[in-house]
């Protein structure tokens, strides 16, 4: 489904040279949800910018479904971690989710449909007549996830969605983000500091190295399809894997290459 | 609190105006050239009731709304093109820096040599003055376009018409509005002084001839009426800004969250 060969991406600007992504190589196949997490400044945000199309990669390809990203492709929606800079305020709800599906050739009656299944699944069917700001950053940034569903895409990109909200409400986003993913089998990358919710949420967990950024490590997340807060978080397995993908983020930290900490994919069971 | 506000507003305006017709009677200035507010009253009252007057005015407020729709159309367009096509911006900067302060009144010789004491005239100045301004507020609002609420729009595959509607006029129209407003306030302070010194039709015109007849209490008249007039248009131009800007942070006022 998604394919990243080779990616590289160097800024240069006023003298100053910065490699951002040295050479990162992996796949997403359709139908999964995959976590990037790195130590903060790794470079993550600029990998999701090329990905959907936003900067132009320095060298390597991005292809969607076969073919290569050039420009935002009409695959794939964008959530960004700034909902309220990148909600428009002059916009009631309703209108925030409707003005991308205008640049497709839907019908009136289609577009009503769709913005009003996708609020109803991110749990704000009444609010399509509020304005973001009289909403909560919560409850703003679902209004966000609304505008990505009803846009239909293959592949839902997700920069630190959660960053910016309180503990329990990002308890509660993670959970409607793992439902709308089993429930409507999107293809979704999620890119997170985070590696509580990295493990989490995903089905596989991509460790970045530092800036210059490489693939530090891929793991397997072997926990139950049926996650929940209270239990998927105490459980054994879990804490196996935070740990294992802690020390690989301290590792990259320090520089150290992903085959002086371990060689295998998953973490032993211990 | 709005209450005694108003109360106190009006309390001042009253002592004013009593100030008014009090320092003349006493003898304190020449009753000749202060006349006391009762006499500007009743001149006043004697002007609204002649037709002569109510086409002065007409005159005035066309030459205001024409000059001040042409200066914000044309102002709002240049501005957003200057913004959007690269490198526009940075080769037009020091030609408008250039132009921007020259006093519109100094056109005043040009515009009569070009339309004599015609409507055309007033419209030169009026639009020369407010255009400027609609065009450096339309300049500031275009810049501050959120990165974010564009990559977003981008990343939606908006195109740079859809982006330039949905997303850079919004955040510029609060800007914009401000413009218009200082415009409109420009706008009849160059209409008046057209009319004044070059004598087109309007009530600049009224006031210069009620000068050189010697009619005063008329002339004072005149000028209260100019100054309602920009007080109608100021309380005008903030209404139009609130309606217009309901979603902005600087009308909603606090939210429930």
């Amino acid at each position: 489904m998604l394919d990243i060969r080779g990616l590289h991406k160097v800024y240069e600007g006023s003298g100053r040279r910065v490699e951002a992504v040295r050479d990162l190589t992996f796949t997403v196949s359709a139908g999964e949800l995959v976590c990037l997490v790195g130590p903060s400044g790794c470079g993550k945000t600029t990998l999701l910018k090329c990905m959907g199309g936003l900067l132009t990669p320095t060298a390597g390809e991005v292809l969607l479904s076969g073919k290569p990203v050039s420009g935002p492709p009409p695959g794939m929606a964008f959530v960004f971690q700034e909902y309220g800079r990148s909600l428009f305020p002059w916009m009631r709800v309703g209108q925030n989710v409707e003005l991308p599906l205008k640049q497709k050739n839907l019908t009136k009656a289609r577009r009503k449909e769709l913005v009003a299944d996708a609020l109803e699944s991110v749990g704000l069917a009444d609010a399509a007549g509020a304005y973001p700001w009289q909403l909560s950053g919560g409850m703003q940034q679902r209004v966000a996830i609304a505008r990505a569903l009803a846009y239909e895409p293959q592949v839902l990109l997700m920069d630190e969605p959660f960053a910016a909200v309180d503990a329990q409400t990002r308890a509660d986003l993670e959970d409607l983000v793992r439902g709308l993913w089993r429930e409507r089998g999107i293809t979704i990358l999620f890119v997170t500091h985070d590696i509580d919710e990295a493990v989490y949420l995903g089905e596989r967990v991509i460790v970045l190295s530092a800036s210059p950024t490489v693939v530090q490590e891929q793991l397997k997340v072997d926990l139950p399809d049926e996650r929940d807060q209270l239990h998927t978080r105490v459980a054994p397995r879990f804490a196996e894997l935070r740990t294992h993908v802690y020390e690989q983020i301290q590792a990259a930290k320090r520089g150290i290459p992903q085959d002086a900490v371990t060689k295998s994919n998953t973490p032993p069971l211990h | 609190m709005r209450g005694s506000n108003t109360a106190l507003g009006a309390a001042g305006l009253a002592v004013f105006l009593a100030l008014g017709e009090a320092v003349p009677r006493l003898g304190l200035v020449k009753e000749a050239y202060f006349p006391p507010t009762s006499r500007i009253a009743s001149a006043l009252w004697d002007e609204v009731t002649t037709d002569g007057f109510w086409s002065a005015l007409g005159d005035t407020l066309t030459g205001w709304a024409v000059g001040l729709a042409i200066a914000v159309c044309a102002g709002v367009v240049v501005g957003v093109t200057v913004s959007i096509v690269p490198y526009l911006r940075e080769t037009t900067a020091s030609t408008i820096e250039f132009l921007r302060p020259i006093p519109s009144v100094a056109l005043i010789p040009l515009a009569v040599l070009l339309y004599g004491a015609e409507l055309k005239s007033v419209l030169i100045l009026v639009v020369y003055a407010s255009f400027w301004q609609v065009l450096v507020q339309t300049l500031y609002g275009v810049q501050d376009v959120d990165p974010v609420a564009e990559e977003t729009a981008r990343s939606y595959g908006l195109g740079t018409w859809a982006r330039v509607r949905h997303v850079l006029w919004p955040t510029a129209l609060p800007y914009v509005m401000t413009g218009v407003r200082l415009a409109a306030a420009v706008a009849l302070i160059l209409a008046i002084t057209a009319e004044l010194i070059i004598g087109a039709p309007g009530l600049g015109q009224e006031i210069a001839v009620a000068q050189t007849s010697q009619a005063v209490p008329e002339m004072y008249a005149l000028i209260v009426v100019t100054g309602v007039l920009g007080l109608l248009i100021n309380v005008g131009a903030r209404t139009v800004e609130r309606r217009a800007l309901a979603w902005h942070q600087s009308v909603r006022g606090e939210v429930a969250v």
